[in-house]
Parts: structure tokens; sequence; C-alpha cells
């Protein structure tokens, strides 16, 4: 049997070592100067004397890390081409009758004296959230080509970053092991903060990086508490034994599954990220890279809401009651003042992260509806949402590597000069709007018609959301594509066939998941008819645990 | 009157000592008097080489002797006491034994690294610092290298603290353990004075802590009637010796307790006893500080964890209240001064203060776990620790001479020096505990422990402190990586084999011991089968005699 999991975290992972190991210059740059031969071997060996570290990286030594720059970009993007073939291969084995079970289960004891074992395995949802991934990371890797071409190491450090994240990525979906998934939780922070805080753009990134470092980090530390509780609780922290039948965490008194559950929530709220913690996105956002931004907010987000609904709903379903209106009311805030900032930003990056809160927004009100269409729809809105924004990103990308600005008053009228680009922007922006047709369309009517079921009202506030989304798309394609072509604009390029290549992909993706979402829906469905049971019995349980109390109570 | 007491006879016959388990402890002290001989005897140009020689294979040699112990300690007890219930030699003992011998060996490789013939120490420590004298000392290319032996001799008393079974034997291995740092302290080559200023600091908190500690034994031994770690522990249990039939003893251990406490938290530097901490780690000679940043450490807490586990483990309600006042003001007010220090050692000083209230958060816990969750954690932070103040010895300022403390002018290193950056950025992020580092385990089996022992507000104020910390661990990477260097920026000396090993084995064991920490866990801790009371696998007797041979 093939490992199908762990050979997909460790392609990525290996493709990293391969990256950093690559000698740091080639011929070229050997035959140089001396003086630049003298820094880039001290370069290499790591250590350096005084004047031949003053020496900057001259011109030969750029092209020298140019030439290799070339070989660790196509190096890569292999690795993470090859990653999503072994995923699709794994996808295409996936047994869609019990898309509810975990299957390609692998589990080996890591650490035995705490009971931690290296466990994986996906059911519908982390399979499609896994494939979501896989499928962004060559594309991101594609559209960031020639990003860092003024670099130093030609931006091999960036890509190998990316391929470390992409490792962790397939990790944290696959986790069927809560220490593990912490690990993994916890871990793929690090690179972020790297792709950010050195590879960012704009002056603000070092802070920024560390705004996103610091509010994730203590996130992860209450959840840690939490972490440890489980164990403590429930002796084991196999996912699989947590929620089995008679486990001692489904014993355990509501007050305290009520705190466990705050201590996992919080962390994934932060990372989802709600209102009121998710001022870090928009200033990460805004100093990303597009390709960063990419996989912080299609991927690394979705973490928090997968979260949500793989660990808060099913390890502690006797607390979930509990927490319902609460955090419908906290997703409320978030679809409605995520997008009114939306509507005011001045930069690109920043307003689609706005929006992004928006839609996670919609995405925890469908979780927490506990109905099985909402939850279908919140795990259908997590993929889809990763290619709508996904693409909103790069599009958004595109343009600031032509102009260098990402300011909407920077634009105007790059329709005329553009119009591909142009086109591209408008069908991604209505994504973003959940046009019917395309792909967000069906997921956001989903959690809709889930969220009505439960409770009308939420549905009904919900719905301004979709107002204000078209507003702060249209009104943003409308100030930079439409009227008079600014001055400096009028020599713009339209997309290269690499920029084609890497939308085209997610474009089809949204139109085809938008007409006939059926094979997604089929997987998810489900898991996550398990999820929203769990939940429904979780109410039962409770009572049943607080009947057995009182009993106990009486007896005494 | 003196209250009759069952003290083991000594007078009629001597106490057997069993040499062979005495061997480590011996094969260090004759290994210091030999490099004390060969100051006297040997001549000056090659005295260096055959000092290390002796210091590393003195190392070896105990390390050997400590594995090989294990075999010869007997089953089904946790372990035996020596030289009349003097020492104690069980699992936890030679487990610290081993870390220190390790990590000491490891600092002796820092300690011994040389520049263009010159080491981290002053020429001539006697001379005035800026004096005609001096200059000649160092044009003379003088150096001190009764420096090794000093670092045996303080090896000598870290490896007897943890295994002390009486408090006599205990004050005494801490002073044959601080002596020689007070010392090795004030020899740094550059900034002198500073370095002056840090021994006179360091030996006077430390003598006045030594006072504490003297003075508390003497109220434990009113107490107790015994200074004997297991006769304490039958009387802390019976309620005070026989006179104290009336159970009015109680007063007289709480002094003793907290008197006691005082000695060993300033050891291991806890808030309030921490203030030494940060002046001496940075005045001192880089290598120094980093032996007591983590030989030092683990030395003071393996005492601090048997004095509380063993004699006054029956009256844990007396203690504990004091422990989480000090845990919580440790973790606090040390992670909230750190934020402000622009200075590495400092900051490293602080962080170390941090940690000391995390390895307390295992304490309070009083439980077998809690006490293999603190070991853990002491052996993966000595080994980061380490390799953290390798990376400070190469990062100098522009001559080369002296090192660079100031943070902001650290900007860009992470350009420069790639590797190196990125090793301290590794070890930072063990520090900030960070999962798939050493940290992270260290950190989790600490809170682990205390979350079974029921100390929830504990752990929640030490995860809150640990993000307070990973603020400024993560501005040193920002200074290092995402700043562009200002002016004169930081040189780095090109690392010798020495520290490149130091720094090299420090990633190692970061890694191996965050990604595969099982093979310590399981075979070299205590493990949950032995039972969930600490004394299970710590010696308590007065005085056992090996075996029964």
């Amino acid at each position: 049997m093939i490992p199908w999991l762990t050979l997909a975290i460790a392609l990525p992972a290996v493709g990293a070592v391969v990256l950093w190991a690559l000698p740091r210059t080639n011929r070229a740059a050997s035959e140089a100067t001396a003086a630049s031969a003298t820094a880039s071997s001290a370069a290499s060996s790591g250590g350096g004397t005084a004047t031949a570290t003053a020496v900057r990286p001259t011109a030969a030594a750029a092209t020298g890390g140019g030439a290799s720059a070339l070989t660790a970009k196509r190096l890569a993007l292999g690795f993470s081409i090859a990653t999503l073939l072994v995923v699709a291969a794994m996808a295409l084995r996936f047994d869609t009758s019990r898309a509810g079970d975990l299957q390609f289960q692998e589990v080996h004891p890591w650490i035995p004296r705490f009971g931690v074992s290296y466990a994986v395995g996906v059911d519908g949802i982390a399979l499609a959230l896994i494939l979501m991934s896989v499928v962004l990371v060559p594309l991101v890797i594609l559209a960031a080509w020639n990003e860092h071409e003024d670099r130093e190491d030609g931006g091999r450090g960036y890509f190998a970053l990316i391929l470390v994240l992409e490792a962790m990525m397939v990790g944290v979906f696959a986790a069927t092991d809560v220490f593990l998934f912490y690990v993994f939780f916890e871990a793929m922070l690090i690179p972020v903060y790297f792709m950010i805080g050195r590879y960012g753009r704009g002056d603000d990134r070092a802070r920024a990086a560390v705004k996103f470092l610091l509010y994730s980090l203590a996130g992860g530390l209450v959840m840690l508490v939490a972490v440890i509780g489980v164990y403590v609780v429930g002796g084991t922290f196999l996912w699989s034994d947590l929620v089995a039948e008679g486990s001692a965490l489904a014993a355990v008194d509501p007050a305290t599954a009520r705190w466990l559950f705050l201590g996992f929530f919080i962390a994934f709220a932060i990372k989802a990220p709600m209102w009121p913690v998710h001022t870090w996105l928009p200033t990460a956002a805004g100093a990303s890279r597009p390709g960063t931004a990419v996989l912080l907010v299609g991927v690394l987000d979705k973490v928090g809401t997968y979260g949500m609904l793989r660990y808060c709903l099913e390890l502690f379903p006797a607390a979930v009651s509990w927490f319902v209106w609460p955090v419908v009311a906290l997703s409320l805030v978030s679809i409605i003042y995520g997008a009114i900032l939306a509507i005011g930003q001045n930069d690109m990056m920043r307003l689609v992260a706005y929006t992004s809160v928006s839609h996670f927004g919609f995405i925890t009100m469908g979780i927490f509806a506990l109905t099985a269409q909402g939850q279908a729809g919140a795990a259908l809105y997590m993929v889809n949402h990763g290619f709508a924004t996904g693409a909103l990103f790069l599009v958004v990308g595109f343009l600031m590597a032509r102009h260098g600005s990402g300011l909407i008053t920077d634009y105007g009228g790059v329709q005329k000069v553009a119009p591909r680009l142009a086109g591209v922007f408008l069908v991604t922006g209505l994504a973003g709007l959940a046009l019917p047709g395309l792909a967000p369309f069906v997921s956001e009517f989903l959690v809709f018609l889930g969220v009505y079921a439960f409770s009308p009202a939420p549905a009904v506030i919900a719905a301004v959301g979709v107002v204000l989304a078209a507003l702060y798309i249209l009104w943003m394609y409308q100030r930079t594509m439409n009227g008079p072509t600014r001055e400096g604009l009028t020599g713009l390029r339209d997309l290269s066939a690499r920029e084609t290549w890497a939308v085209a992909p997610l474009l089809a993706l949204i139109l085809a998941l938008g007409v006939y979402p059926q094979p997604v829906l089929d997987v998810i469905n489900p898991a996550v008819e398990r999820t929203a049971e769990v939940g429904a019995a979780g109410d039962g349980a409770t009572e049943g645990a607080m009947g057995a109390q009182e009993e106990e109570g009486d007896a005494e | 009157m003196i209250p009759h007491m069952d003290l083991p006879v000594i007078t009629g016959t001597p106490p057997r000592m069993d040499w062979w388990l005495l061997a480590p402890l011996l094969t260090v002290f004759a290994a210091g008097v030999l490099g004390v001989l060969i100051e006297a005897f040997a001549p000056r140009t090659r005295r260096r080489g055959i000092q290390i020689g002796l210091a590393v294979l003195t190392l070896l040699a105990v390390f050997v002797l400590l594995v090989l112990q294990v075999g010869s300690l007997p089953d089904g007890a946790p372990g035996v006491t020596v030289g009349a219930g003097a020492l104690a030699v069980d699992r936890t003992v030679i487990f610290f034994q081993g870390t220190i011998t390790v990590l000491a060996l490891v600092s002796l490789l820092l300690i011994s690294e040389r520049r263009d013939g010159r080491d981290a120490f002053a020429a001539q420590a006697a001379t005035v610092p800026g004096s005609e004298e001096e200059r000649a000392h160092i044009l003379a290319g003088s150096q001190h290298t009764e420096v090794y032996p000093l670092v045996l001799f303080a090896v000598l008393g870290m490896l007897m603290f943890p295994a002390s079974n009486d408090f006599l034997t205990m004050f005494i291995a801490l002073e044959v353990m601080s002596l020689p740092l007070y010392l090795l302290c004030g020899l740094a080559r550059r900034r002198r004075l500073f370095s002056q200023e840090a021994a006179v600091k360091y030996f006077l908190l430390g003598a006045f802590s030594s006072a504490f500690f003297l003075f508390g034994a003497a109220m434990v031994y009113g107490y107790a009637g015994s200074v004997n770690f297991g006769d304490i522990r039958v009387a802390v249990e019976a309620g005070g010796a026989d006179i104290f039939q009336g159970g009015n003893g109680e007063p007289l251990l709480l002094m003793g307790v907290g008197l006691v406490a005082v000695g060993l938290l300033f050891k291991v530097g806890a808030v309030p006893f921490h203030n030494w901490k940060p002046d001496v780690y940075q005045g001192a000679p880089t290598p120094i500080t980093a032996l007591m940043a983590s030989c030092t450490l683990v030395a003071a807490f393996g005492a601090l964890l048997r004095v509380f586990f063993v004699p006054f483990g029956g009256s844990a309600e007396s203690w504990e209240p004091m422990l989480w006042v000090v845990a919580v003001l440790t973790m606090v007010v040390a992670a909230v001064i750190a934020v402000t220090q622009r200075d590495v050692k400092r900051l490293l000083a602080y962080s170390s203060v941090v940690h000391a209230g995390f390895v307390l958060t295992a304490v309070v816990a009083g439980s077998a776990e809690g006490l293999a969750g603190a070991m853990f954690y002491l052996a993966a932070y000595g080994f980061t620790t380490l390799g953290a103040f390798a990376v400070v010895t190469l990062v100098r300022t522009r001559d080369g001479g002296q090192e660079l403390g100031d943070l902001d002018r650290w900007a860009g290193l992470g350009r420069r020096s790639p590797a190196l950056a990125g090793a301290l950025a590794l070890f930072l992020l063990a520090f900030a505990g960070i999962p798939l580092t050493s940290g992270f385990i260290g950190k989790f089996a600490v809170f682990e422990a205390a979350v079974s022992a029921g100390a929830v507000p504990l752990v929640v104020v030490g995860v809150l402190s640990s993000a307070v910390t990973a603020f400024f661990y993560v501005r040193i990477i920002v200074v290092m990586f995402f700043r562009d260097p200002e002016g004169e920026g930081p040189t780095v000396v090109r690392a010798g084999a020495a520290t490149g090993g130091v720094i090299a084995i420090g990633v190692a064991a970061t890694l191996l011991l965050g990604v595969y920490p099982g093979a310590l866990l399981d075979t070299l801790l205590p493990s949950p089968e032995e039972g969930s009371a600490p004394t299970q696998v710590m010696v308590d007797q007065a005085s056992v005699e090996r075996g029964s041979e």
C-alpha cells in the first residue's frame, strides 16, 4: 500500500531541502572577478571575513544567482506539480461512497510517552481542501516566476518556503492526531512569517509579519492549553479515539468541555479570521506578495474554519449549543464589517483581504448553523473561496507587477489597453461577489439555505453582505478598468502566456464548479452529514450528561 | 539538652565508602587538583594544551563512568545513597549529572576557542584595566590557563549539587560550584571593568543567598533533628522531630523551607531573585555565560527538584503556594522586562529567567511526570542556549575585537551570514516553543504535567507569557533578516572548529529533540510505570548501602 498522504507531505518538503541545498553559485560566478568570487564563497561557507562580506554581491554574482535561480524555480514548479499528481492520484482512489470515513489512514507511534502518533487520513472535506491547496501552489509559483529577479538569491528562498508551506498545509489537513495537527498548525506560521517579512512588499512588511506571527502564536498557545487539556481528559491524541462512542472526552463535564472548546475556538477564530481578531489579515495581506496572499488567505485561513468543523464541533459536541448564537452573531458582524471596510479600501490587496473577512463570516455562519446544508455550503465555500480569491489576488498581482502600485487611484481605463487582463479581473471579481453560474454562488446559496433553516433572521441580515459585495467588487473594477486611461498606463502589457496559464486553471475551475459542483459535493456531503449529526447528537448528549449528573446528585 | 536522634552511627565503624559510585565526582576533583599542579609545574607554553586535554578527557571519563553506573543500580529500588547517606545515586541524579557533563563538555569547546592566539579571557586578570602593565601582558600573549581547573571545580560542584542527600553536602556543593564561577565571571578580555563589576555583584548576591540557604538548613535541622533528606522526610511526615510532639514545629519548618528556597531560587534565577542574571550574563566572558546558562541552571534545578520532592515532598501544601507565586512572577515579570532589552546577552539572560519560570510550573506539579518534564526541558534548553551563546561570540564590532551586544546593530546579519543567522533563528524559535523544535516538546512536557496536577491557571499564565517572549525572540529575527544593515553593520568572524561545532551540536540537538524526542523521553527519563510520586524515582532513604553484597 502506498502511503499517499505521507508522500504528499514529504515530496514538497524534500523539494524545499533540494532547493536550499543547490549550490549558491554556478560556473559563471566563479569565473567572475576575484572579489565577487570571494564574496560568494564566503556566503556559501556561511562565515566570511570582514573584507569579503563587506563586498555586496556584484553584477557577476547576480547573473550567477539568476542562472541557479532558474533551476530553483523549475525544480520548485516540478516538485509542486509532482505533489499535485500524487494527490490527484490519491483522490481518484478515494472511495466516495465512504467519504464520511477517514481513508488512506496511516498511524505510527511518534512520542509514545505522550500518546502522540503520526496519524494521517482524510475524509471528504480534508481531501477537497488538500486538493485545493496543491492546485494553488504550482499556480502561485508560476505567477511569482519573475517577481524576485532583483533579489540576491533570485527568489530561490521564497520558492523553498512555498514548498515547506505546502508540505505543512497538506499535513495540517491530513492530521488525525490532535498533537500532530497542532504541530503543523504552529509550524506553518514560520514559513509564512519569512515569506511576508523577508519577501513581502512595502516598508511595513516586517511589522506586518510580526503582527501576523504574534496574533497566530497567541491563539496557538491558548490552543496548546486546550490540546493538553484534551489529552489529560481524554487520555489520547488520536482523533478517531477521541470522537469514538464512550470515549473519556465525550464524558467530560460540560463546563470543562466549554473551556476546551473555547481554547480551540479562539485559535481558529484568529486564524479564520473572525471579527474582532481579524486585524492582522489586512496588514499581512497588504504587505504580502500576491502569491503569499493567495496561500495565506486561500489556504492558511481555511485551517481555522476547517478546525472549527473538525475539532471544535466533533471533539466537544456537548459544548457546541452554547456557542452557536455567539458565533453566528460574530459571523454576521464579520460579514457586514468586512464588506463595509472593503468598500473603503484604496489598496487592492487590502480590499481583497477585507472581502475575505466577509466571506469567512459566511463560512463560520454556515458551520455553526449546524444543518447539513449549511455545513456542506461552508465546506464547499472553503474550496471555492480558495480558487476565487486566489485568482483575484493573482490578477491584482499582475496589475501590480506592471505598474508597481497596488492603489486603486493609480489605475483607470486599464480595460482599453489590456482587455484580457481586465476580462479576467472582471470574472474573478464576479466570482468574488458570488454571481450565479460561478462557483462561489453555489456555496453561498447553500449556506443561506442552511442558515435560513436554522433561523431566518441571520440569513436576512447576511443578505446585506451580498449587496455590499456587489458594491465593493464592481466599484473597484469601475475605478481601475473603466474610464479614461490614465497617463503612464498607456503602454501596459496585456497578460503574458505564463500569466494566462497561471489563472486559466482557476477560471476553469470556477466556471466548472459553478455549473456542476456535484463531484465536490459528493465528496463533502457524507463527511458533513457526520459533523451535522454530531452537532445534533451533541445536544442530546449534553442533556444526557446533565441528566446523569443530576442522578448522581440525587444518589448522594 | 540534646534530643535523642536516629542519626546513622558513624563513630563506631567508619562508613563504607562505595568508591565506584563516588568515582565520577572523585575523577573531576582529582583532575581539578591535577590542573592546579600543572599550573605550578608545566612550562608556560605547553600548559594550555595539557589543560584542555585534561579537562576534555576528564569529562569524557566522567560521562563513561556515569553510563556504566546506571547498570550497577539495584533493581526494584530507585537507587542508593553513598558516603553515609551524604550523596544519592539514582537514575534522576545520573541523568542530571550526565546532562551537566555533556553540556560542560560542549561549553569547554567554547571556552577553549581562540582567535589570533587570543581566547575570551583576560591576559592577566590581576592587572589594572587600561594600565601599561596590562598592555605588556597582552603583547606578551599571557593567558589564564587556570580557567580550566576552575571550570573543573565548578563542574564538580554542579555534579554534587543535584546528588546531595543532606543539606550540608548540598551547601558545600553550592559553594564549590559558585566560587570558581564568581572568579571566572571577572575574567573577560574585553570590557574588563564591566566584567569585574559582574563578578563582584554575583559574588555579593551569591554569598548573601548562600547565607539564606544555610540559615534555612539550620531551621530545618531544628525542626527535623537532622540534615539528611531521608530523615527530614520522615520527620516532616511525622509532624516534626520528637521534641515537637505537640505539633508546634510548623513555623520552624515553614521558615526553613522558605529560606532554603530563597537560596535555591537565587541560583535558578527566579523572580524576585533574578537581578544578578542580566548583569552577570552580560559582563561575564560569553563562554562562561554559556556554561552558567546551561550547566548551572541544570544543576540548580536538579537540586531544587530534589529538595522540594524528597525532604519537603510530604509538606507540599506548605511550599506550593509560594512556588505558584514565584512561578507566576518569574514568567510575567521577566517576560515583560525582556521586551525592553536592547542587548543580546541581557535579553538571553531574561529569557533564561522566563524559562526558569516554565520549569517551575513542573516543580509545582509535584509529580514524577513533572520531574520528567523538567528534566527534558532542562536538557533541551541547555543545548539550545549553548548554541545561542556560541553565535553571540561570533558577531563582533567592525575591528573584530569586541562582541556586538547592541541588537540594533545586528541588522542585516541574515544577508551576510545566512547560515549563522539561520542557526540563531532556529534557537530563538526553540526558545519561543515553536513545534518541531526541542523547545516545544519541553514546554509541552512541563505544561502537561502542570495541567495533570490541576495547575491550569499557572499554565494559562505560562502560555500568555510565552506569547510575550515570542515577541522579543521574533524581534531579533526581524532585525537579522528583514532589516538592511545601517552604517557600521556587524562583522562575523569566521567560526573556528570549536565554535562551529558547538553551533552544530546545538542545531542538531534542537532539531533531534524536537522531531524525535522519544529517544530521550522513553529511555532516560522516569517512566509513568514507575509510579507517579517523585520519591518512586528519587532516593529518599537516610542511608542505603549498595545491594546486599
